[in-house]
């Protein structure tokens, strides 16, 4: 899993069906101490996470699939938890 | 998922035999704010996109299962047209 922030969203009309009815959130990888480190990307939201929040990250096939309930699902970047707090 | 603009198709008429039938994009990658972000490549159509549209698109494994048969060599798919993109200016 990665740390990311979210920065917003992105609506889309005409899409695959895995993403209807889905939020697809827009973030940027951030280090522990909260500074952005990469590039951004899409995720589908399964948290109610918003923009602002720090969130844990999946970016594998397999668990994404298995999160989602459906094996043929393309989906790979799912958000699966608000971050509340870092101690490190 | 990623984020990117079509801006061109391409027209392969003798193509591997799972991929036929299977409209193929010229895609540039783009950030959250819409500049260009590396170089453009191919990928497969599944929502009718064309040139000037901006796209959510998937690489690897996962391309390959937009399609209705999966069991294709796709490595790059287009499965969304974006309508907005509303971000908070990252850092």
């Amino acid at each position: 899993m990665i740390l990311a922030k979210v920065l917003g969203t992105v609506t889309s009309t005409q899409k695959h069906g895995i993403l209807v009815g889905k939020k697809i959130l827009v973030l940027k990888p951030v280090n522990p101490s909260g500074s952005f480190s990469g590039k951004a990307f899409c995720a589908l939201d399964c948290v109610q996470a918003g923009t602002g929040d720090t969130v844990l990250v999946i970016d594998e096939g397999n668990s994404a699939r298995s999160i989602l309930g459906d094996p043929e699902a393309p989906a790979r970047t799912v958000v699966v938890g608000i971050v509340d707090s870092l101690d490190f | 998922m990623k984020l990117g603009r079509i801006i061109g198709t391409v027209v392969c008429s003798h193509k591997e035999k799972s991929l036929e039938g299977v409209p193929l994009l010229l895609l540039q990658p783009m950030d959250e704010l819409g500049s260009d972000t590396g170089e453009p490549l191919v990928a497969c159509d599944t929502v009718s996109a064309g040139p000037g549209d901006r796209v959510l698109w998937e690489a690897g494994r996962e391309a390959a299962l937009t399609l209705l048969n999966w069991y294709n060599p796709a490595d790059a798919a287009v499965m969304g047209i974006v309508d907005s993109i509303d971000v908070e200016k990252g850092e």
